[in-house]
């Protein structure tokens, strides 16, 4: 990783969060509260993979080795993955997908809305495509985030739950590095730092509206971005792997 | 006129409208035992088509590419869309969709029989698309002239989904045979395992079909189990020469005389022990279904009770 550029970093980790929250999304398949909710899961799912596929495609082109991004996505074992925690912790029930959809679109908006200006064509191209897809989550995850929030007591206390397991892994999101520094002052990328702050406030609306407290702050739980995970994503690559893994001859 | 009377004449009408090759549509009056066949036929096809996302989407999370999990995943999509529209139809008929799904749960309406199978390696979804699709898409080609003006057009909506449901398939097939052998043996074990099921989602033989008689004059069916099972297999056995697939049939063979390729007999014993509940997943998939049933009541719930506090909200204001 050492001899990456940070561009190819970059993308990397970008390409690894849009990865993993699609391969939890997927789960949902089949496994929804009513019908309507499993197609909007795995339509959310489809967008993901898109998206991730179109990183890690460019992330391959960066590094110029005659990686693809199926071979990035099948073939990197865990300590080559740089997607944050927060996208990798299994979902423990319906409120605790809906509010980590509602934390990481409203980043991923932040994100991609300031990608779009990007000089760099083929991130915002990307980031084009994926605002429109973002801008649908985020409306269906809040819309559900206020619902449970302010529904039955059980489902408060649930989305509650959800809330305070999930809060602690939001700080990951605005973590940076020396690298990711230069290419904000460069233009390339946006300084996420300066997003936390508008991130923290849309936030806050919608926990507000669900009747929901904002957990006191914890330590945030770091290590995705440079590889050092939670014992989960071992078994997601076990599985997401598997078929690359046990037939590495085979083209599919 | 007696009521008597008042029902044959009704029913006289109906008939001819029928016979007219008019639509039906949800305001016409139709006989009871129409309705009934509808609502069984229609839930029967709305359940097929979500309990078929089970042994897909057991294979989501394992798809062996980005491509592979894009196209699987918005066909899974399509199938459970297509659930949507056929639960629709078949509300129109004057039965909700909770209704279906409790019948569905007391074992009082089915599913498709096929999806009481395993889907067992990556090539079982090739065979899924190629096979089940397929023999789906024949049946449901049939009836975009079905009676029922609902069902018809839901028909019409999905056949143009349904073919690159079995394009997708068959191109899994199609690389798998391509590849090494390994990935030659498990298509080909898929397919050995897919074929039998599939000819038996057709139904029972035309001289054996308890329901033929009724639904082929109410035009509710436009072609017999026989007639349908027979182009299936036509289009079906080039398709798989092509790819290198063996048919698992050694009586299958081209037959002049009839246009038409005559093939085995079919296991009948399986079939009806499968329709009674004892296929290899009959447990596992009404297990899934309900309790993912019991597990979501919680978010409807709450649902609820938030759109009732908004009224409440409401009302206070005023
Ligand atoms: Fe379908
Ligand atoms: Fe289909």
């Amino acid at each position: 990783m050492n001899n990456q550029t940070p561009l190819l970093t970059y993308c990397l980790r970008l390409g690894d969060n849009a990865l993993i929250q699609s391969y939890r999304l997927s789960e949902w398949c089949s496994n929804g509260p009513i019908l309507e909710e499993d197609l909007a899961l795995t339509n959310f799912a489809l967008d993901m993979t898109g998206r991730a596929d179109l990183l890690l495609a460019y992330a391959a082109t960066l590094e110029g080795k005659g990686q693809t991004s199926d071979s990035l996505a099948y073939r990197r074992p865990e300590k080559e993955y740089l997607n944050c925690l927060i996208h990798e912790l299994p979902d423990e029930d319906f409120a605790f997908t809906m509010v980590r959809l509602m934390l990481t679109s409203a980043y991923d908006m932040l994100l991609y809305s300031a990608l779009e200006k990007s000089p760099n064509e083929n991130l915002a191209a990307i980031a084009a495509k994926a605002i429109k897809e973002t801008r649908y989550h985020l409306a269906h995850a809040a819309g559900w985030v206020e619902r449970l929030g302010d529904g039955t007591a059980e489902s408060n206390s649930r989305t509650m739950q959800a809330l305070t397991m999930l809060w602690p892994f939001t700080g990951e999101m605005f973590e940076t590095d020396s690298a990711e520094q230069q290419l904000a002052a460069d233009g390339i990328i946006p300084n996420i730092t300066a997003l936390k702050e508008p991130w923290m406030e849309k936030a806050a609306q919608v926990l507000k509206s669900a009747t929901l407290e904002i957990p006191a702050l914890k330590t945030w739980q770091t290590g995705g971005r440079t590889g050092r995970h939670t014992e989960n994503l071992g078994h997601i690559l076990c599985e997401m792997q598997y078929l690359q893994r046990a037939y590495p001859d085979a083209t599919w | 006129m007696t009521t008597t009377d008042i029902h044959t004449e009704l029913l006289k009408n109906f008939e001819e409208k029928i016979e007219r090759g008019d639509a039906i549509e949800p305001k016409d009056r139709m006989p009871d035992a129409y309705r009934k066949h509808l609502i069984r036929q229609i839930s029967q096809h709305a359940h097929s088509e979500v309990i078929g996302m089970q042994p897909e989407g057991n294979w989501i999370t394992r798809a062996p590419t980005l491509r592979a999990r894009q196209i699987l995943l918005a066909k899974i999509q399509d199938e459970g869309g297509h659930g949507l529209y056929l639960y629709s139809a078949a509300e129109t008929l004057g039965i909700s969709r909770a209704e279906m799904i409790e019948q569905l749960h007391s074992g009082k309406a089915k599913y498709s029989n096929i999806f009481n199978y395993p889907a067992l390696t990556w090539a079982d979804i090739g065979a899924i698309g190629w096979l089940v699709d397929g023999a789906a898409i024949v049946n449901q080609v049939s009836l975009q002239r079905t009676s029922y003006g609902p069902y018809s057009r839901a028909m019409v909506r999905i056949c143009k989904e349904e073919s690159f449901h079995q394009r997708q398939g068959y191109e899994i097939m199609a690389k798998m045979m391509k590849g090494t052998k390994e990935q030659q043996e498990m298509a080909q074990d898929a397919m050995n395992r897919w074929w039998w099921p599939s000819l038996m989602m057709f139904g029972p033989h035309d001289s054996e079909s308890p329901h033929s008689g009724d639904a082929f004059r109410w035009k509710i069916k436009r072609a017999s189990n026989d007639e349908l099972r027979a182009k299936f297999i036509d289009k079906t056995v080039q398709q798989a020469e092509v790819i290198g697939l063996t048919i698992p049939d050694n009586e299958l063979k081209w037959n002049e005389e009839r246009g038409h390729y005559d093939h085995g007999p079919i296991n009948w014993t399986e079939f009806y022990e499968v329709i009674g509940g004892n296929g290899p997943c009959n447990l596992q998939r009404m297990n899934h279904h309900k309790r993912v049933h019991d597990e979501g009541k919680w978010v409807l719930e709450a649902a609820e009770a938030w759109t009732k506090k908004r009224e409440q909200k409401l009302f206070d204001l005023n």
